[in-house]
């Protein structure tokens, strides 16, 4: 057993606890062990490498990984513990793009210490260098990309630019256009590897993942959170071709393809192709309806009623929405529920998966607001009991409750699977004001002859109806 | 408008036209509701309810006095005098078989809605009493069966010896015969049913009931049917049907029949050498009694025991003899009517005869017969009013199979030729690759949805991974490598830490109840 052989096996080991740790995630009651794997499998990793750095008798090294390692341990655990739940999608955001930062340094480096490196310093390679320099290119552009579109994601979810899709004149051209440029550098550097190619193909990536994510409206955030997840992961992957090193490419593949699949299933919930996504489909937020022709008296209704209505219900059904985060109403939404479990009411939750903007938002929410999560069900699990249900809260949720999806073969969300909270007895939706949804759609529902509408910040109105209980 | 309640005058009658629920429903219409005392005492509800739910109680001349006149049977021409000129009467008239009654109320000048005459289309059904009143019949026919049979419904095997379950055969599959089906296989029996409508066998079989069509006729098959007259074919048909139906009765322990023709007697479908071949004990139920009845010797509203001992039931008043259940059904339904006609929930009848249901049950109005109603187009005919429909988007092409298998031997080319030119240790990182990225898929779709944000923070933190490949860089010569490298390692440092760190504490949040 020699120290390479040592820590080729740690990799495996590795490896297989990360395995273990994304099954681990499928079970509530897992969950934690899985979590658990995770660390251990990143703790063999981090050993197995420090420790051949040791073998390798360079202490400057040795002191330097420990300084930032610290460093990034500290700052890590300081914003992992401060963060808000409501702030979630925005820290996940951020964490995407210091992977891609550190997939464009890593191939950098790459090429540094090779093609790049002075005559005679060049490391010694196992391959040719011709696939070593397209290696360098694929990293660096995955790494490039997924920075600087976290970066945006960063910032639109944040709130520090507006959320509005950024529409270029043929946008799409210029996509397409990156995308076949960067072809074309790709072959250039494999030729002839140099530093102002490999930096015009840094700059070039850049600013496709900027434009990229810049173009999609805030609504879409779930699905572009879950696709950069996916090119991080890519990113990794990339660095470990480069690096003939297996444990990144298992490590990359695997969140590669979670955040693929992720984002395959929001596009499912919205009856979506992943490119229509991609290429901004919908229009601004709050815009005014596509198609004003729905139009109809809504009854308002006050915490007052909704109370009365609550108190005489068997079953209650809350959908919450992105509003709901934005209000930050959840903790008021959870002692709603408490309180009407006491007085034995059956209270639930329908999620639909794109709820929030970042898959699973809501679940999360809601149990930092300590809801068992077993009340907390998904779309198909409740859809078929809403019709058995006396009262539907409908909680800062527009295109996810819209009839017109389900009803209207001419509806731009047609076909979009929605909860179906208009079968229940009464719904009630609480709404700053009457403006559309995400998708600029006007909402049927509003207009039903059991929907009411109850107006204003939701976390106020929850309380209200609270005190009046 | 004052709503009046007459109590029920016919004999025997126990139902009532509003229940104390209907009742608070009708107030919200913004009616105010008079019912005569004593009405609903058969039917449950007694006169404290009704004032509980916000009604007067008067005498019969108020009730029969009132806007508009609920009641269940069609009223006596005593009971006609008692209208109003203008009021409004809503009951069962039985319009087809009782000309004279329907002369009497024309002359009184009264509005009167027959509720036996809704029509039949999907909108209506909420209003349609002969479809809620057939229902109670049905459940009641079989207890009535179960009643008058000397063994149980469901077999048993017990220590006393092996009980068979009772074979129940229905006849007529239409809402009555259903709910016959649904209440004989829930006390246990084998139930067979059948109708001349094959297309009713799957409704048949999903109230647990086996469906019996009557054979086809081999020789019309054969030839192709081209031959027949349609009375010979129909004489042929009643002929199969016939052997079927003896062919049951020498089965069967428990027989109901519920067919009807709207305006026909009733067919027959038990002669009485079928009724003499059944077993002793055996019971029949023929539910079309009034109308003449299925089965030789069935005596409307008596019950019969052949020389054979086989019972012949034959009420004609089997939801009456629910009484409750019937009032709150029929009541439902009135409200549902009251709905349509005061669509301002102001209290303030509107008759739209341009709507078919409306029409369709005003029997007379104001002096004038209304019956019978023109025929219900299904095909909406002022079709100049309703706007071009908006054009469709084009529906999205699913792959068809072909394409799916051309794209996926398209990959499966390219990536052959990637691997065949790659030095052997790109096809071991390949190899590694391929088998991770489906062993991810795998692994992410049992992934419950809850716990898709805690999955992103776990492959954030594992994707900081990279810190390895930044780790090995660290060493080098090179002092802008190492610099880079640091920062690599400083950046996925903060993912790893972070994201393991974050993960942590959103788990512990989630709890069971």
């Amino acid at each position: 057993m020699s120290a390479s052989t040592a820590a080729s096996a740690a990799y495996i080991v590795a490896g297989l606890l990360f395995v273990l740790s994304l099954a681990g995630l499928s079970r509530h009651e897992t969950a934690k062990a899985g979590n658990a794997y995770g660390m251990a499998g990143m703790a063999v990793a981090l050993v197995a490498t420090v420790g051949l750095a040791w073998r390798n008798g360079n202490a400057l090294s040795v002191g330097l990984i420990v300084v930032a390692m610290v460093l990034g341990a500290v700052i890590g655990i300081w914003r992992a513990r401060i963060v808000e739940m409501t702030g979630m999608p925005e820290l996940i955001a951020l964490l995407h793009s210091f992977v891609g930062l550190a997939a464009v340094l890593v191939g950098w480096n790459g090429y540094l210490s090779v093609e790049g490196a002075p005559a005679g310093e060049a490391e010694e390679l196992g391959l040719p260098v011709g696939i070593h320099s397209a290696e360098v290119a694929i990293g660096v552009f995955i790494g490039a990309v997924t920075f600087t579109g976290s970066i945006v994601a960063f910032l639109k979810l944040s709130g520090r630019i507006r959320s509005n899709p950024l529409v270029l004149p043929g946008k799409n051209a210029l996509n397409v256009g990156a995308l076949a440029a960067f072809a074309v550098l790709t072959v250039v550097f494999v030729v002839s590897p140099g530093l102002a190619v490999l930096s015009g193909l840094t700059v070039l990536a850049l600013a496709l993942g900027w434009h990229l994510v810049a173009s999609i409206g805030g609504g879409d955030m779930p699905v572009v959170v879950s696709m950069l997840n996916s090119y991080s992961g890519w990113a990794a992957a990339a660095s470990g071709f480069l690096l003939d090193n297996d444990l990144l490419i298992v490590t990359g593949a695997l969140v590669g393809s979670s955040g693929a699949y992720l984002s395959y299933i929001m596009c499912q919930a919205m009856n979506r192709s992943f490119l229509s996504v991609i290429a901004g489909g919908f229009g601004n937020e709050g815009a005014t309806a596509a198609s004003g022709d729905v139009d109809g008296e809504h009854t308002e209704v006050t915490a007052e009623e909704v109370a009365q209505l609550l108190r005489d219900a068997d079953s209650v059904v809350i959908t919450p929405g992105y509003g709901m985060a934005v209000a930050h109403a959840q903790n008021a939404v959870a002692e709603l529920t408490r309180t009407l479990s006491d007085k034995g009411v059956d209270v639930r939750f329908g999620i639909h998966p794109v709820a929030g903007r970042l898959p699973g938002h809501m679940n999360v929410l809601l149990a930092e607001a300590r809801v068992p999560y077993d009340v907390v069900l998904e779309m198909d699990e409740i859809n078929d009991d809403l019709a058995k249900t006396d009262v539907v809260l409908v909680i800062g949720a527009n295109d996810t409750v819209n009839p017109a999806a389900a009803e209207d073969p001419a509806s731009p969300i047609a076909g979009m699977p929605v909860l179906h909270v208009w079968d229940a007895g009464h719904v009630v939706v609480f709404k700053r004001s009457m403006s559309t949804g995400y998708a600029g759609v006007q909402n049927p529902l509003f207009f039903r002859e059991n929907t009411r509408m109850l107006f204003g910040d939701a976390r106020e109105r929850v309380e209200d109806i609270l005190r009046a209980l | 408008m004052l709503i009046g309640v007459p109590a029920e005058t016919r004999r025997n009658e126990t139902r009532v036209a509003a229940t104390p629920t209907s009742v608070g429903q009708l107030c919200a219409l913004g009616h105010e509701v008079l019912v005569e005392a004593g009405a609903g005492a058969r039917a449950d509800s007694p006169d404290e309810a009704y004032v509980a739910a916000g009604a007067r109680i008067g005498s019969a001349a108020q009730a029969w006095g009132a806007d508009v006149v609920l009641h269940v049977n069609a009223p006596t021409f005593d009971e006609v005098a008692l209208l109003r000129p203008d009021a409004v009467l809503v009951s069962l008239l039985a319009p087809a078989l009782a000309p004279e009654l329907l002369d009497a109320l024309v002359a009184r000048g009264v509005t009167a809605l027959a509720m036996d005459a809704v029509p039949r289309i999907s909108r209506a059904q909420s209003l349609d009493v002969l479809s809620s009143m057939a229902n109670i019949a049905g459940y009641r026919a079989v207890v009535e069966a179960a009643h008058a049979f000397g063994r149980f419904f469901t077999g048993q095997v017990t220590a006393a010896g092996k009980v068979p379950p009772a074979k129940v055969f229905v006849a007529g599959a239409g809402v009555a015969g259903l709910a016959a089906i649904g209440a004989a296989s829930s006390l246990g029996a084998i139930v067979r049913a059948t109708d001349v409508r094959p297309e009713v066998a799957e409704q048949v079989r999903s109230l647990g009931g086996e469906y019996v069509g009557v054979p086809a006729d081999e020789e019309e098959q054969a030839t192709g049917s081209g031959t027949g007259y349609a009375s010979v074919t129909s004489e042929s048909f009643d002929a199969r049907a016939a052997v079927m139906y003896a062919e049951q009765a020498r089965d069967v322990d428990v027989v109901i029949t519920t067919a009807l023709i709207p305006g026909r007697p009733a067919p027959r479908l038990l002669t009485e050498e079928m009724v003499a071949s059944m077993k002793p004990g055996s019971v029949v139920v023929d539910m079309a009694a009034a109308q003449g009845g299925n089965v030789a010797g069935s005596v409307p509203d008596e019950v019969v025991t052949t020389p054979n001992g086989v019972t012949i039931i034959g009420y004609t008043d089997l939801p009456a003899r629910l009484p409750a259940q019937a009032s709150q059904l029929f009541a439902t339904n009135l409200v549902n009517l009251l709905k349509l006609l005061t669509p301002g929930k102001d209290g303030r009848l509107v008759l739209d005869l341009d709507d078919v249901v409306v029409r369709g049950m005003t029997v007379a109005r104001a002096g004038e017969r209304m019956w019978p109603p023109p025929p219900v187009q299904v095909s909406a005919a002022p079709a100049a009013a309703a706007p071009p429909p908006a054009p469709l988007p084009p529906p999205v092409k699913a792959p068809a199979p072909g394409r799916r298998a051309a794209l996926v031997g398209l990959a499966a080319a390219l990536l052959f030729l990637l691997a065949a030119f790659s030095p052997d240790q790109l096809i071991g990182n390949l190899t590694v690759f391929a088998l991770a990225v489906v062993v991810g898929f795998y692994v992410i779709g049992h992934v419950h949805h809850a716990l898709h944000t805690p999955l992103m923070s776990v492959t954030n933190a594992i994707s900081g991974i990279i810190v390895v490949g930044a780790l090995l860089q660290l060493g080098h010569v090179s002092t802008v490598v190492t610099v880079l490298a640091f920062l690599a390692v400083l950046l996925a440092s903060i993912n790893v830490f972070g994201g393991f760190a974050v993960t942590r504490r959103m788990l512990g949040m989630f709890r069971r109840a």
